[in-house]
């Protein structure tokens, strides 16, 4: 019994003009105990999967179960099971932090004493703020109050909509060690995220764009199946260093990544010091070339431009 | 870039009651710079930023943007300066090409300028097959940057971006950085906001900001080398682990 | 935008064409316990007017007042016993004309025209015989002798009041809850959904009795509005309309999705008939076909005739169950469509 099984999902939105397909035909399975990423960028149809795991829509066609309960027949007991933070902040911004926590306890028919011992960690954080309303909270913060909204009736499964979009890294990474931990208390989670360095944190992840699949698997074996040579290169002039990349023979793509530009050649007898002997002669003299080991973002680029 | 400075604060403050968002900043852009303006959410970025393109009044402290005082000289500020963020970029009902004569004509372009730019911009984004498709058929990273063309599209002096990439897939994301070296190169003062931090990476200079107060500003690699880091995610954690403020 | 720039003309034609104060066709009944010439001539000439429509099946005073309760009958005109004869002989002759005054602008209007009949004919047979004659018209206003226009205008306040606050607050705090994203959550919980709506809906219930409680003790106290009615039956048929009127709420909030959308389909579509329709302000009667036909679906309209019955006429259950059956049927409908429509997904 894996904790989530989704066959064949498709999913469209049709307007007066348009249709469009939000989850084209979408397959995979997270076991139990596992922290399972969805990463892609906005409009992937991350949220559209989300929606349809935990019921609030239905799929065209294909199924998908949760702990073998079907999304569609069972979805009493789905609503059960599942804790589900949206990607927006859905609390009640008018009441206190302690209200609304008191108020989610109340419709999962539980308390907030009763599944403490869970939240406390994150509660504590909250403590201070306990009498704030929750539309004066910061980003961080407002995420963790959600998180502790989702946990109140000790799901089995947590769904999170990108709770990190839009939150400081700071608090992103806060974020990532909570969820670490929950983990350890053997529950599931699948966890949606537009920035692809959190990628390294799930235990296995889907890369996901345009409601399509790239891959599925854990973060170190995406990586280690990503074929080609890769090299991080720098210089004092990192714009004109890009167009002189692009226009070189062996480039198959170069994009920057922060301080470097990645390169990825399309011959992998290349080595650094090709590279760099194409540079000198292109005006870059303090050019500094090595091979690295691809980011996930560099592979989901490469799955992208395929 | 160039020595001619397009923004100068000083001692900028903006106090709501006995609530201090921003204190006493101070800093300088140049002409044709990439000036990142980091910060945890609630730092004061979205206020600071306010009071620079001139729709929110500062409690104390001065500050010249393009020259202008923003006190008293709101409306030629307006003038020169592009604004887009990531919440409002562009009216999803329209297509592409009024979209883009709207704005256009909202920045004061003379009829012929109109046409002229918006078919020079049409051409550059390669949209000529879609231009009278409604822009809510387009995907994100495309409206962000027809969003970006058109923040300059009266060739400001300076462009304000508010976390103009949040959620782009990563080689639009990277498209957009281009476009944004391009607008520097041709002399216009990028001023954005980010949460990713390899885009920090890009600007030529860059603040963090920690409740309120400017914590680091300088470049990039001067930041890592002093902060002993391998990058400015680490130099952020570092500067706003200490934060104290939370809204 | 349809509705923008369709209202202002949909309000000028309503107002211009089809809806006035002046008040044609009224049912009346006439109590002729003379039986001749004049009589006959002068219910001839009332009849020949556009004013006025003749139930000839009530022919005696018992019959008249259970006309007047059920609202069959707005006017009644008696002629005395030898009415022909005292005129001629005594040159003074008694009609007496009631009234029903819990509309009193329409009582008023329609004793004038009647009145105004009378008068002519006195003229023309003065002229005629050279003598003065009197025709005495002896008014009286039946329920509401004062004419006050509280009888009108609290049941039309408690009719538009309960409406907007329970429909338009019901449907827009449900609808909140779909924008700001918490319905998402509430529905990924164990709570059942209608649990979810009735919940919504049960605060305004309170409001409403609130309202009501409030609106009836201050038309007692300040505005000498009588009950005459029972007190039980009046909360009774009064629960029934707040419970019409929140189920109305939950079928708008099922097919809107956004607070603005809500609120103007409540305003527009109900509170606009309930001002125009539901004969607060201007009679039903003298309406078009099709307005008075629209008019029936306003369930302000049935309840007000049932306050008015009730609180003004003292009528017991057996004058208005025809009424009370059209709310519940009503009622019945709005929850059955609401139930149909209430998704258990977003």
């Amino acid at each position: 019994m894996s904790a989530v099984e989704i066959k064949n999902i498709v999913k469209k939105y049709s307007t007066k003009k348009t249709s469009v397909t939000a989850v084209d035909n979408i397959s995979f399975t997270a076991e139990r105990g596992e922290l399972f990423g969805l990463i892609g960028p906005d409009g992937a149809g991350k949220s559209t999967i989300f929606r349809i795991l935990t019921t609030l829509l239905l799929p065209d066609s294909g199924s998908a179960a949760l702990l073998d309960y079907d999304i569609i027949k069972d979805w009493k007991e789905i609503r059960n099971i599942v804790g589900y933070m949206p990607g927006r902040f859905s609390l009640y911004k008018d009441l206190t932090v302690e209200e609304n926590l008191e108020f989610f306890a109340t419709v999962f028919n539980t308390t907030i004493k009763e599944n403490y011992e869970l939240i406390e960690e994150i509660y504590k954080q909250l403590e201070p703020f306990k009498n704030r309303r929750a539309g004066k909270l910061s980003g961080g913060m407002k995420q963790k109050l959600a998180l502790c909204c989702a946990l109140i009736h000790k799901p089995k499964i947590l769904f999170l909509d990108e709770p990190t979009t839009g939150v400081d890294p700071v608090s992103r990474k806060e974020f990532w060690e909570i969820l670490k931990r929950l983990k350890t208390r053997g529950i599931s989670i699948l966890v949606s995220t537009p920035y692809m360095d959190e990628a390294k944190l799930c235990d296995r992840i889907a890369l996901i764009q345009k409601g399509k699949i790239l891959e599925i698997n854990p973060p170190k074996n995406i990586i280690s199946k990503f074929e080609r040579n890769l090299f991080a290169v720098h210089s004092p002039e990192m714009f004109k260093l890009l167009m002189d990349l692009r226009s070189y023979s062996k480039t198959e793509t170069c994009f920057a990544f922060g301080e470097n530009h990645h390169l990825v050649v399309n011959d992998s007898s290349i080595s650094a010091v090709d590279v760099k002997k194409y540079l000198e002669s292109a005006g870059h003299p303090k050019a500094t070339v090595s091979n690295i080991e691809p980011t996930i973002e560099d592979c989901f680029m490469h799955l992208m431009s395929k | 870039m160039t020595n001619e400075t397009v923004i100068k604060t000083e001692d900028l403050t903006k106090r709501f009651g006995d609530f201090t968002a921003v204190k006493k900043i101070s800093f300088e852009v140049k002409r044709g710079e990439i000036f990142g303006f980091l910060g945890a959410n609630g730092a004061g970025k979205t206020t600071a930023m306010k009071m620079l393109i001139g729709i929110l009044k500062p409690t104390s402290g001065n500050a010249k943007i393009a020259g202008f005082d923003i006190y008293n000289q709101t409306e030629q500020i307006k003038k020169n300066i592009g604004y887009m963020s990531q919440k409002f970029s562009l009216y999803e009902d329209l297509t592409i090409m009024e979209n883009v004569q709207l704005f256009a004509g909202i920045y004061g372009l003379s009829d012929d300028e109109i046409k002229q730019r918006s078919s020079e911009l049409i051409h550059k984004l390669n949209l000529q097959n879609q231009a009278d498709k409604l822009v809510e058929s387009l995907p994100l990273g495309w409206k962000q940057k027809l969003a970006f063309s058109l923040a300059i599209i009266h060739n400001p002096r300076i462009v304000f971006l508010d976390e103009p990439t949040s959620g782009v897939d990563p080689i639009t994301r990277r498209q957009f950085w281009n476009m944004i070296y391009e607008a520097a190169s041709n002399g216009i003062t990028v001023f954005v906001t980010t949460h990713y931090m390899d885009e920090a990476e890009y600007c030529n200079r860059i603040t963090i900001l920690v409740d309120g107060v400017i914590k680091a500003l300088d470049s990039p690699a001067a930041l890592k080398e002093k902060y002993n880091t391998s990058s400015i995610e680490d130099v952020f954690v570092l500067l706003a682990r200490g934060a104290k403020r939370n809204d | 935008m349809l509705v923008l720039f369709g209202m202002p003309v949909i309000q000028l034609i309503i107002f211009g064409f089809a809806i006035t104060t002046e008040v044609r066709n009224a049912k009346i009944a006439v109590l002729d316990n003379s039986k001749d010439e004049i009589t006959q001539l002068l219910i001839n000439r009332i009849e020949s007017t556009e004013y006025f429509q003749i139930e000839r099946t009530i022919n005696n005073s018992d019959q008249i007042e259970s006309a007047f309760k059920s609202g069959k009958i707005k006017l009644a005109i008696v002629f005395q016993p030898n009415f022909q004869n005292e005129l001629l002989h005594t040159n003074k002759a008694q009609i007496q004309i009631l009234s029903d005054a819990t509309d009193p602008n329409q009582a008023t209007t329609l004793a004038n025209y009647v009145s105004a009949v009378v008068m002519d004919y006195q003229n023309e047979l003065m002229e005629l015989n050279k003598i003065p004659l009197t025709i005495d018209t002896e008014l009286r206003m039946l329920y509401n002798p004062q004419l006050k226009g509280a009888y009108t205008s609290v049941p039309g306040v408690m009719g538009l009041i309960l409406l907007l606050v329970s429909a338009m607050m019901t449907s827009i705090s449900v609808v909140r809850e779909k924008e700001f994203g918490t319905m998402e959550i509430l529905l990924v919980s164990p709570m059942k959904p209608w649990l979810v709506i009735i919940s919504k809906a049960i605060p305004y219930f309170i409001l409403s009795i609130v309202n009501v409680a409030t609106i009836l003790l201050l038309s007692t106290t300040l505005l000498d509005m009588p009950i005459h009615g029972s007190l039980f039956l009046l909360t009774l048929v009064t629960v029934l309309y707040i419970l019409c009127a929140l189920s109305l709420g939950l079928l708008i909030s099922t097919i809107t999705n956004s607070q603005l959308a809500s609120m103007l389909i409540s305003l527009v579509g109900l509170m606009l008939p309930v001002v125009m329709l539901s004969g607060y302000a201007f009679p039903i009667a003298n309406m078009p076909d099709i307005l008075q036909w629209i008019a029936n679906l306003s369930p302000a309209k049935w309840y007000i005739i049932i306050i008015k019955n009730v609180m003004i006429k003292g009528v017991g259950p057996e004058g208005i169950w025809k009424e009370t059956i059209v709310l519940a049927a009503m009622t019945a409908v709005f929850i059955l469509i609401s139930i149909k429509r209430f998704k258990i997904r977003l």
